[in-house]
């Protein structure tokens, strides 16, 4: 603030724009002598990276006996969908298929819900109860479920939820992530709102799910994608808790496929592909809401 | 207390003999602690049952030689004492901490410098290779761990392939520990880029171009600049970054139960997959349970060090 009035106004508006003017030129010029190398290190990068992913996906076309036979082609020689029709009627795979679908989507809905009441109550009541409940949530970030297997798999047993889909779906409901994504947002909407719904005698209910709630519209989908990942991709909660093969999730199905002595590579290929597909689909729907999202927002705290 | 955002000029404590003026302040303060109850109330259900309580059971246990089934006998410290001598706890634990030592650098570097790459206005194609880029993000652990196998296959992978064409002898990416624990490594890199990614892009795009331009004008070249403006300016969320991924890296399963199961033998076996074979397919809960509390303790520990590492930075 000073500085600026300090400065003598005339000499400030000659000298900036073609101090600007020089930078720029400047600038533009170091851009493109640094263009092509930049440009070609980071398709390099993207090369690296989607070389497995494409060597894994071509292969997936390739028939059995061609996956083993040198010399390898990147490209299948000959095209075939054999191995995911193996996959999706030898394995069982419709089956796995609608489970992790429905736990995924239950759980997701489940989640963004809670996580937003829990954020909301987190950002907008300041009192002892939700201050120990936040410590608390942060608490799990460094309990994760992986630490305590065994009395998890208790508890589950002792509620009655072993081997049923419920007893995924129940205990991924809390996450601290979209607690914490829910929380960053609702601090940012200013207490006024909250004041003047009060005033005009909104019950604190009713602020949150007719006013707050459909503000949280942006980050509500971001948790909503992030969740449905989460849960199709789990495999420690499907782990311990199901036991019945019919019950099983695709992760754990693909677990048993390539825990197996002699693995089956096409069917596992083919199935592998499959499980990847709908997220693949959300992901090409909702990109904008995961790329752009300022993921940081929840975990930054 | 309720609530600061409420003046407390609207609520007047002493003088209101009035009985009314108490109602309505009873009123105001159920509203204040009963609504956000309601809100959290759930969620805190599912803590006390999820977390609480396996985490109180899981103490108890370690103390016990419980093997799924009857009564508690408690047995002291005696899990410990075993633990401690233990040479697969010991091979698992040192395994675990090579792999977070050696894989969380490589997340990092390759996450930053992806992110610094897509910030960069030089670069051009930035929407379509960070959507590739983040293509693995949406590939679970255990696929994660089949594409991997899959591309260094000791007998049939792409990689032994391109490298026996190429007139080198096949690398034994499977029967050799050390390889096999780089491949888990490469595999973790190429899994975990795109969320730490995410987060360093929107860190980098949150340094004022102001202060890079000023240190330009000071002649600091693009190295200088990094290393005293960009890398300053993201401190916390290398700090998030790096917090993350150790604990993530800590306790590696999924993908590692795909990859290479703990083997060659038992060799790449990690912490967490130990405490399954221990406390599932060999059903020593009590044994087990002592383990997963050394491996809290093991957490709970880094996380302090980098908090306190990271205040004294900042």
């Amino acid at each position: 603030m000073a500085s600026a009035t300090d400065l003598p106004p005339i000499a400030g508006e000659v000298a900036i724009p073609a101090v600007k003017a020089a930078r720029n030129r400047g600038r533009r010029e170091g851009r493109t002598r640094l263009s092509a190398p930049l440009t070609g290190l980071l398709w390099l990068v993207v090369g690296i990276y989607a070389l497995p992913l494409l060597w894994f996906i071509l292969s997936s076309f390739k028939p059995g006996s061609e996956l083993f036979s040198y010399p390898l082609s990147m490209f299948p020689r000959e095209w075939t969908f054999q191995g995911f029709f193996d996959a999706w009627e030898r394995v069982d795979f419709a089956r796995y298929f609608l489970n992790t679908a429905t736990v995924a989507l239950v759980t997701t809905a489940l989640t963004v819900f809670f996580s937003a009441c829990t954020g909301y109550a987190l950002a907008k009541y300041n009192n002892k109860g939700t201050r120990l409940f936040f410590v608390c949530i942060l608490a799990t970030t460094m309990l994760p479920t992986e630490v305590i297997l065994n009395p998890t798999f208790t508890v589950i047993r002792d509620l009655g939820l072993y081997n049923s889909l419920a007893g995924i779906i129940v205990p991924s409901v809390l996450t601290a992530t979209g607690v914490f994504m829910f929380r960053q947002f609702f601090l940012t909407v200013p207490d006024d709102l909250l004041h003047s719904a009060r005033i005009d005698g909104a019950s604190e209910l009713a602020i949150f799910f007719r006013i707050m709630l459909p503000l949280s519209r942006p980050i509500l989908f971001t948790l909503a994608i992030f969740s449905f990942q989460w849960r199709w991709n789990d495999y420690i909660w499907p782990l311990i808790v199901l036991n019945d093969p019919k019950s099983y999730t695709l992760q754990v199905a693909l677990r048993s496929i390539v825990g197996a002595e002699n693995i089956d590579w096409p069917v596992l290929l083919g199935a592998s592909v499959i499980s990847i597909l709908p997220l693949v689909l959300v992901f090409a729907v909702f990109q904008k809401y995961v790329l752009n999202a300022d993921v940081s927002a929840g975990l930054k705290d | 207390m309720a609530n600061p955002t409420v003046s407390p000029a609207a609520a007047p404590k002493v003088l209101s003999p009035v009985p009314v003026r108490t109602k309505s302040q009873q009123r105001r303060r159920n509203r204040y602690v009963i609504a956000p109850l309601i809100l959290i109330g759930v969620n805190v259900v599912l803590f006390l049952v999820f977390f609480v309580w396996p985490g109180a059971l899981g103490l108890i246990y370690s103390f016990t030689d419980y093997r799924g089934v009857g009564k508690l006998h408690f047995i002291g410290l005696a899990n410990f004492q075993k633990l401690f001598a233990d040479s697969t706890f010991y091979a698992a634990l040192s395994r675990t901490f090579l792999y977070t030592v050696l894989s969380v650098p490589l997340v990092y570097v390759s996450s930053l410098g992806v992110a610094a790459l897509l910030v960069s206005k030089a670069v051009r194609g930035r929407t379509a290779a960070k959507v590739v880029i983040f293509l693995p993000w949406l590939i679970s652990p255990i696929v994660v761990g089949v594409i991997w196998k899959w591309m260094f296959g000791q007998d049939f992978g792409f990689v032994n392939f391109v490298i026996s064409t190429l007139g080198g002898s096949p690398v034994q990416w499977s029967s050799n520990g050390n390889l096999a624990l780089m491949v888990v490594i490469f595999a973790a890199a190429w899994g975990g880029t795109a969320f730490n990614m995410l987060l360093f892009i929107a860190a980098l795009k949150n340094i004022p171009e102001a202060l890079l331009e000023a240190a330009e004008l000071d002649g600091a070249n693009a190295w200088q600049r990094f290393r005293n403006v960009t890398l300053p300016g993201i401190a916390p969320t290398s700090f998030m970054v790096i917090l993350l991924s150790t604990i993530h890296a800590m306790k590696e399963f999924a993908m590692i139960q795909a990859l290479t199961n703990g083997g060659p033998g038992t060799e790449n076996t990690l912490i967490v997959q130990y405490i399954y074979k221990t406390g599932f397919e060999q059903s020593k809960v009590g044994y087990a349970s002592a383990a997963s509390m050394v491996l809290m303790v093991v957490l709970l520990a880094i996380a302090l060090i980098q908090l306190r590492f990271n205040r004294k930075k900042g």
